[in-house]
């Protein structure tokens, strides 16, 4: 079989399985954003409740194995009543492990905020919300952008382990055309090139993007 | 922590009530005692000037009347009413954050470094404030602010990001963001030390224009000896924590009476 056969044959599955991938990828990016900034800022809180359980949730997270984390949520969060199905137990796992990293990344990116800022806004008599919200986390938000476009290709690679509790994304697609076929090479090439075109035609470019414009928005470029 | 509390008023009664009081006021790092029971009243429209050598305290005493440093001891009033404090059952208690800011409220400052906000225009600095705080409407808001930019120079910088503008820009910019919050006390924290010479006067001008202008009290710290001297109701020489000797600025420049001060003056006036 030559290669061309071998796409003209397994192509469908594969882009099936990319799609899925793309899916899991944005969902997952969505949970750890969501999480970075909510545990971020909380590890930044005064109040002892908040920070104690920020760093419960960072210690967690970034102490233990994503593989571990999602074969919990999907096999052991059941037995404590918490059923999920396995598309939503894929994307919330790797959201929330990334999302621990990120809120290391959000805590270091408003502590990088110049301290004039925050006296600034005092000056001006800003109630503390206010102050992050209108202030400080637009700036972070430049800061902690190059960063994040490491983490977020993180998220894409990461993503590829939901494979393992039978979300059907690309690289369980690639695995399950290994078993029938033994077509190694072709297989996992393939899926190879294809985590590759997205990292770096898609991922990147748009993270650049965004850099781009977010320091213009800021008057840098 | 301020001690024998009792001892302090609720608040100033009577007439002629300082815009500012510095009531025995201690302000330690550690060991270090930056400043040791400073005494200072600043009448409603006083120009003050406050010169001094580095580590003398002087930005200190700005810096606790902005609330960006807590006091060790002492009180610090305004208009009468105590600042660093409040009243609860009859007596003094440190403030809490509410009566921070609506006492706050009162005072605006700029500072050596400016600290425009970066991701606002010029025009959106000074909006900010109104909007976010004293919650006027956009329209008002712009209103009051543009007038305030063409009365620094700057209002055909509106549209610019800080970015783009020189320092002495800048710094323009930030006394029309304070002014637009309408404060009763305005601070000057070496607003033209971070300055090329070239453009100190466009800074200068601005404030003398304040001052002829407006009634606002005004207390500033700077190095700009001619500029004190020019439009000073009064000059404070700071030296090692404490007030070392005060007066009008002729007479603290022209004939100074202690001898630190005298030292001070020969040294930076002949470094100039």
């Amino acid at each position: 079989m030559t290669y061309i056969e071998f796409l003209d044959v397994y192509g469908g599955r594969l882009i099936d399985g990319t799609i899925v991938t793309i899916y899991q990828f944005f969902l997952a990016t969505f949970v750890a954003v969501a999480a970075a900034l909510a545990f971020g800022l909380m590890r930044l809180s005064q109040n002892l409740m908040l920070r104690a359980v920020a760093v419960a949730y960072i210690e967690f997270f970034r102490g233990t194995s994503l593989l571990v984390q999602l074969f919990w949520i999907f096999f052991v969060l059941p037995l404590f009543g918490i059923t999920l199905d396995k598309f939503t137990a894929g994307f919330l796992a790797v959201g929330l492990n990334m999302g621990a990293y990120g809120a290391e990344l959000v805590r270091g990116a408003v502590l990088a905020v110049p301290k004039g800022q925050w006296e600034a806004a005092l000056a001006l008599n800003m109630a503390p919300h206010n102050r992050m919200r209108r202030i400080i986390l637009p700036q972070a938000f430049v800061i902690m952008l190059p960063p994040w476009g490491n983490l977020i290709i993180e998220i894409l690679k990461g993503t590829a382990l939901v494979a393992l509790i039978a979300v059907a994304d690309l690289m369980f697609e690639v695995r399950q055309i290994n078993i029938t076929t033994f077509l190694s090479a072709e297989s996992f090439g393939t899926a190879i090139v294809i985590y590759y075109v997205i990292a770096r035609f898609f991922v990147t470019p748009g993270m650049r993007g965004l850099e781009r414009l977010m320091n213009r928005r800021i008057g840098k470029a | 922590m301020t001690e024998n509390l009792e001892s302090y008023p609720l608040s100033l009664e009577g007439d002629g009530i300082p815009m500012v009081r510095f009531q025995n006021v201690t302000k330690r790092y550690g060991a270090l005692v930056v400043l040791n029971q400073l005494d200072l009243d600043v009448s409603a429209g006083e120009m003050v000037t406050i010169i001094g050598p580095s580590g003398s305290g002087k930005t200190t005493v700005l810096r606790m009347l902005m609330t960006l440093e807590t006091i060790d001891d002492g009180v610090i009033y305004v208009e009468g009413e105590p600042l660093t404090h409040m009243e609860r059952n009859g007596g003094l208690v440190p403030a809490n954050s509410s009566h921070l800011r609506r006492i706050r409220s009162k005072i605006g400052m700029c500072f050596q470094h400016f600290n425009l906000f970066p991701h606002m225009t010029a025009l959106g600095n000074c909006m900010e404030g109104p909007v976010q705080v004293l919650g006027l409407p956009r329209k008002e808001a712009e209103e009051r602010s543009l007038e305030l930019l063409d009365m620094v120079g700057m209002i055909d910088k509106r549209d610019q990001h800080p970015s783009r503008l020189s320092g002495g820009q800048q710094q323009r910019v930030a006394i029309a963001r304070a002014l637009a919050m309408r404060p009763k006390v305005m601070l000057f924290d070496e607003v033209t030390s971070a300055l090329d010479p070239e453009v100190i006067s466009e800074v200068t001008g601005v404030i003398k224009h304040l001052v002829d202008t407006h009634n606002l009290t005004m207390l500033m710290v700077t190095h700009q000896m001619g500029f004190a001297k020019e439009i000073s109701d009064r000059v404070c020489f700071f030296f090692d924590g404490a007030i070392e000797e005060q007066g009008t600025p002729t007479k603290l420049f022209e004939n100074p009476e202690r001898e630190r001060t005298q030292q001070f003056l020969n040294a930076v006036l002949h470094a100039n």
